[in-house]
C-alpha cells in the first residue's frame, strides 16, 4: 500500500487519539465512581441527581454531546464565570470539548458497572471489615474497592473499547485525530478508500491492543484465579 | 447569557422534520441489519470452522472500528474506484442517504448477529433435541424452533442494540443528511443559539429513546409470554368434558 509520504501525519493522529481516549478514561472513571457511590448512598437527592444524569446521558448521541460541549460550552462556561465576577472571554479546544464529552458518556455507563459490581459485594465483607476495627473509609478502600475493580474490569474493559471508537467523533469538531489526519492525507491525495482503510485498521489494532490489556488487568485483578491456576 | 425560548418554538417544526428522517434510518437499517444478521448468526453458531470465518471477520472489523469510519468508507470510499462509478449502483452510491443506510445496517448486522449467535447457544440442548426427536429436518427446526426462541432470547439485548443504532444515526449529520442533529446544526448556523437547539435536539433524541424502550417491552411480554404466564384455575361449573384432567384436578 502507497501512503505517498503521509504515515507520519496518521501516526501523530493516532498518538492524539490515544491521549484522547485514555484522559476520557481517567476522567470518566471517576465520573462513573462517583455515579455509582451515589446512586447507593442514603441521600435521596443524590440518587435522584445520578439516576438523572445516567438516563440523560445513555439517550442522548455521543456526537451531539460534543457538539453542545464544543459550540455551547464556553457560552456557558462564561454565564457561569460572569457570575462569580470573571467576565474575560473562555474558549474550549477540541481536546478539552472531546474529553468533557467523552467522559460523561463513559461515566454514565460506568455508573451502572460500578454499581452492579458494588451490589455484588456481600454485606459480610463489609462488616468483617468493621469487626476488625477498620473505619468504614478504610473498609471501603482496603476491602471492597479491590473486589470491586475485579468485578468491574470486564465491563470497563468493553466500555473504553466503545469510548475508543467513540474518540472519532470529535475529529468532527477539529481535533487532529487519526480521522481528520487521514481526511487531510486524502485532499491531498485524492484516494479516500485507501486512508479510511488505513484509518480503519489502526483503530482495529487499538481495540485489539485494549482487549488483550483488558485480560492482563482481568489477571492482575484476580490473583486468586491466576494463583489457582499453576 | 440569553436564553431564547421563541427560537426553540420556532424552529421546533423542522426539528420535527429531522426528527423523522432519524426515524426513517434506523427503521429502514434497522430491518436491513436484521436480515443480514440472521443468516450470518446462523453460519457463526456453526460447528464447521470455515463456515465461522467469514462472519468472524466481518463481525470482527464492524465491532472494532469506529462508525464514522465505515460511513465515510462507503460515502467518499466508493468513488475512488472507476469500475464503483460506472457501474448501475452509482445512482444509489452516490446519495448520502443510501450511503447512511448501507453503513448503518453493515454496522447493526455485526452487532446483531453477534447477540443472535449468543442467543442461539444459549436454547437449552434439549428443545433442539425434542425437535429432532419429532423428525423435523435441520431448515424446518431453523425456521420453527431456533429462530423464535432465539429472537425471544434475545429481545432485551437488541432493544439496546437499537438505542445505540438510534444514537449511531446522528453520524448521518457528518455527510450532509439533514436528519435530527443535521437539522439543529443547520439552524444553529442560521440563528447561532447552539444550547438551545442541542437542547432541544435532545429532548426529541430521549423522547424517541423513551417510545423504542416501551415498544421492546411491550413485545417482549409479548414474544416470551411463558415467562408471564399465570395459571388459573378452570371455573368449578364448568362442563366436565371441556375440563382438562392433567391442568386442574380439582
Amino acid at each position: 500500500m502507497d501512503l505517498q509520504g503521509f504515515g507520519h501525519l496518521l501516526i501523530s493522529g493516532t498518538w492524539v487519539t490515544i491521549q484522547l481516549a485514555l484522559a476520557s478514561l481517567v476522567v470518566g472513571l471517576v465520573f462513573g465512581l462517583s455515579g455509582a457511590a451515589a446512586k447507593l448512598s442514603k441521600n435521596r437527592f443524590a440518587r435522584w441527581l445520578a439516576t438523572g444524569y445516567t438516563t440523560l446521558v445513555r439517550g442522548l448521541p455521543e456526537l451531539l454531546l460534543v457538539l453542545t460541549i464544543y459550540f455551547g460550552g464556553s457560552q456557558l462556561l462564561m454565564w457561569i464565570a460572569s457570575s462569580f465576577g470573571y467576565d474575560d472571554y473562555i474558549e474550549i479546544g477540541p481536546f478539552v470539548a472531546g474529553v468533557a464529552a467523552l467522559s460523561i458518556a463513559f461515566g454514565a455507563y460506568a455508573t451502572e458497572v460500578f454499581r452492579m459490581a458494588m451490589m455484588e459485594i456481600p454485606d459480610g465483607q463489609w462488616e468483617s471489615g468493621l469487626a476488625c476495627g477498620m473505619s468504614t473509609r478504610r473498609t471501603f478502600f482496603r476491602i471492597i474497592l479491590p473486589q470491586v475493580w475485579r468485578l468491574a474490569i470486564p465491563g470497563l474493559g468493553n466500555l473504553f473499547q466503545v469510548l475508543l471508537k467513540d474518540t472519532a467523533l470529535v475529529s468532527v469538531v477539529g481535533l487532529n485525530d487519526i480521522m481528520r489526519q487521514s481526511q487531510v492525507a486524502i485532499s491531498a491525495t485524492k484516494e479516500p478508500f485507501t486512508f479510511f482503510m488505513v484509518a480503519a485498521c489502526i483503530y482495529l489494532l487499538l481495540t485489539a491492543a485494549t482487549t488483550g490489556f483488558t485480560m492482563f488487568m482481568e489477571r492482575l485483578a484476580n490473583p486468586a484465579a491466576r494463583e489457582s491456576r499453576r | 447569557m440569553t436564553w431564547e425560548w421563541d427560537v426553540i418554538w420556532q424552529y421546533f417544526p423542522r426539528l420535527l422534520e429531522g426528527a423523522w428522517l432519524t426515524m426513517e434510518l434506523v427503521l429502514v437499517s434497522g430491518l436491513i441489519g436484521i436480515t443480514i444478521a440472521i443468516p450470518l448468526s446462523l453460519m457463526r453458531a456453526s460447528k464447521l470452522p470455515w463456515v465461522r470465518v467469514f462472519p468472524f471477520i466481518y463481525i470482527y472489523f464492524f465491532r472494532g472500528t469506529p462508525l464514522l469510519v465505515q460511513i465515510f468508507l462507503v460515502y467518499y470510499g466508493a468513488s475512488q474506484f472507476d469500475a464503483v462509478r460506472y457501474s448501475i449502483f452509482w445512482p444509489i452510491l452516490k446519495q448520502p442517504y443510501w450511503c447512511a443506510i448501507i453503513a448503518f445496517s453493515l454496522n447493526t448486522a455485526a452487532y446483531s448477529a453477534e447477540l443472535f449467535r449468543s442467543a442461539i447457544q444459549a436454547i437449552p440442548t434439549g428443545e433442539i433435541e425434542a425437535a429432532e426427536a419429532m423428525g423435523m429436518s435441520k431448515s424446518v427446526q431453523v425456521t420453527r424452533i431456533i429462530i423464535p426462541r432465539a429472537f425471544g432470547i434475545a429481545l432485551p439485548a437488541y432493544g439496546n442494540e437499537v438505542i445505540l443504532m438510534l444514537k449511531g444515526s446522528a453520524l448521518a449529520s457528518t455527510i450532509t443528511l439533514l436528519d435530527l442533529t443535521g437539522m439543529a446544526r443547520t439552524i444553529i448556523a442560521r440563528t447561532y443559539t447552539p444550547l438551545e437547539m442541542f437542547l432541544a435536539a435532545g429532548m426529541v433524541y430521549l423522547a424517541i429513546s423513551a417510545v423504542i424502550i416501551a415498544l421492546f417491552r411491550f413485545m417482549e411480554y409479548r414474544f416470551n409470554r411463558y415467562q408471564y404466564y399465570h395459571h388459573t384455575d378452570m371455573p368449578k361449573n364448568l362442563d366436565p368434558l371441556l375440563r382438562d384432567p392433567h391442568i386442574d384436578q380439582k
